[in-house]
């Protein structure tokens, strides 16, 4: 099995573009992963300050995505880049597409953080919130960590974490139905609580999704809709 | 002579650098898929020496019926020679051994009686350059079918120089001076022209030595949409230093190294997730 490495490029201009976007990369990873901890603040401390930050940073991340898929495709039309170069390129047009879309389920949760703010009640719900947050914003961290380090095993153990995400989210649904039985003034506040429980079960996929591109970039292998 | 010496080179520039591991292993086997059912073409356990410097070792592989197989590796790896083995081209080579077997069919073709105009027939060759013949174009397509015998006639004649010039894609460019001389088309005319004229003898086998590596690009794909439509008719080995072109053309890649057959493997997986290390170290740019 061929090591994945930026090096030795007869081309050594080649090699720097490849470590570049792999820094960019871990460097937009690092801002969506601030994003997302932000956003899961925002609402569980009711900081609308917090959220207003996170909806107003979102901007930079779609910047980053866009600067990175530049660079991406200057390197195909440049180098048209074979075996372990071209699949760490291809993932990396995917991953930052994953990333993006966190990012926009990040500020979606930070919006919902606003309103909640400004709406009474009590913090019922907001335990599934901190729950699912946790989990989800492990599997990013560990979903990153496994791409700077190119490790396939980490990155497996990451991306069966969603199943357990899953269920929890639909627990959470249940949880939530049931204060909206119990009482109904509560609905308002938990329709936006679930549509933060539902951001977060997306972003769940989509750190899977970042994961499954580490094992297909490093072992050649597809393993997605398995 | 030279490309031992070349090969022998590369070796040493490859252990000077420390920062790669890429030395040969010459007890290893060739990793990936060899072999075919029904082969055109079988190779086995073929060596070929220049002198007492041995340029190949122990390849095997078969090309099959119908097949583009690109031969792909660093300057001075075999790739050539291996190619050259495949019709006798080496004969003409002072020094030149070549041990193993070659099978054409299953005949071996390096056997003592055999025939090697009529083996040039039917394994054809197309060089780097176009050296089409200073005789008009006409004649230089024509000239292969009238030693063979293979017009009875004028009409005839007249019917393979079209049909050749047209399975070549060059037909309705010079069909209105068929008598002039082939030496005043262009570069990449040239070329097609000397690939009407290697299927004008109803080759079996054409083997392709970096057919375009003199052309301009637009003359290339020319060449190359052309290989696509050939392998149609005939099974073709193509050398090449682009390896663009090998991703372009072929349906099987065979990386050369250092005289040893590294890895055969369908195209598409050796461009995408190469099996050996050193296949990877050379189509992603880090040697050759």
């Amino acid at each position: 099995m061929p090591k994945m490495s930026f090096e030795n490029h007869i081309m050594t201009q080649f090699d720097e573009e490849l470590e570049e976007i792999r820094t960019q990369l871990m460097e937009m990873g690092g801002k969506v992963e601030q994003q997302l901890k932000n956003a899961i603040q925002a609402v569980i401390k009711a900081d609308s300050r917090l959220a207003e930050e996170v909806i107003k940073e979102e901007r930079l991340v779609d910047e980053m995505e866009v600067d990175i898929d530049e660079a991406c495709i200057l390197i195909i039309a440049r180098r048209q880049p074979a075996a372990s170069d071209l699949r760490f390129v291809m993932m990396v047009t995917k991953a930052i597409n994953d990333l993006e879309r966190i990012g926009d389920e990040a500020r979606k949760i930070a919006n919902h953080a606003v309103i909640l703010s400004e709406q009474d009640g009590l913090s019922q719900g907001y335990k599934e919130v901190r729950h699912l947050g946790d989990s989800v914003s492990g599997m990013l961290a560990n979903a990153l960590d496994a791409f700077a380090r190119f490790d396939v095993e980490a990155a497996m153990r990451t991306l069966e974490e969603d199943a357990q995400v899953d269920l929890d989210y639909k627990s959470a649904l249940r949880e939530l139905v049931t204060y909206m039985m119990e009482d109904p003034r509560s609905i308002s506040r938990a329709i936006n609580i679930l549509w933060v429980v539902r951001s977060l079960e997306r972003i769940g996929d989509h750190a899977k999704n970042l994961c499954e591109q580490i094992v297909y970039v490093v072992k050649g292998k597809d393993i997605r809709h398995q | 002579m030279k490309q031992a010496k070349a090969a022998a080179k590369s070796a040493t520039d490859t252990k000077s650098n420390p920062k790669q591991n890429l030395e040969v292993d010459t007890t290893q086997a060739t990793v990936g898929n060899r072999f075919c059912e029904n082969p055109k073409m079988s190779m086995r356990d073929v060596n070929v020496f220049y002198g007492d410097k041995q340029a190949i070792y122990d390849v095997s592989v078969d090309i099959a019926k119908n097949e583009v197989i690109a031969m792909i590796g660093p300057s001075g790896c075999g790739k050539s020679t291996f190619l050259r083995s495949l019709n006798r081209m080496n004969d003409t080579v002072d020094g030149c051994k070549v041990e193993g077997e070659v099978l054409l069919d299953g005949h071996n073709i390096y056997q003592q009686n055999l025939d090697v105009v009529e083996l040039r027939a039917r394994v054809g060759m197309v060089f780097q350059k176009p050296n089409p013949f200073p005789k008009s174009i006409f004649e230089n397509i024509a000239y292969g079918p009238k030693i063979h015998g293979l017009a009875d006639s004028r009409v005839d004649l007249d019917e393979i120089v079209e049909g050749s010039l047209k399975k070549a894609g060059l037909w309705e460019e010079v069909k209105e001076r068929l008598h002039q001389p082939g030496t005043g088309l262009s570069g990449g005319q040239q070329q097609r022209l000397c690939i009407a004229r290697a299927i004008a003898v109803s080759p079996e086998v054409i083997l392709m030595d970096e057919p375009c590596s003199a052309l301009d690009p637009i003359a290339t794909a020319r060449i190359e949409e052309l290989i696509e439509e050939l392998s149609q008719n005939f099974t073709i080995a193509i050398v090449t230093h682009s390896m663009q072109q090998a991703a372009r053309v072929s349906h099987r890649t065979a990386y050369f190294h250092l005289g040893k057959l590294i890895e055969v493997n369908p195209t598409e997986q050796v461009f995408t997730m190469p099996e050996h290390q050193l296949t990877e170290a050379y189509i992603t740019g880090r040697f050759g």
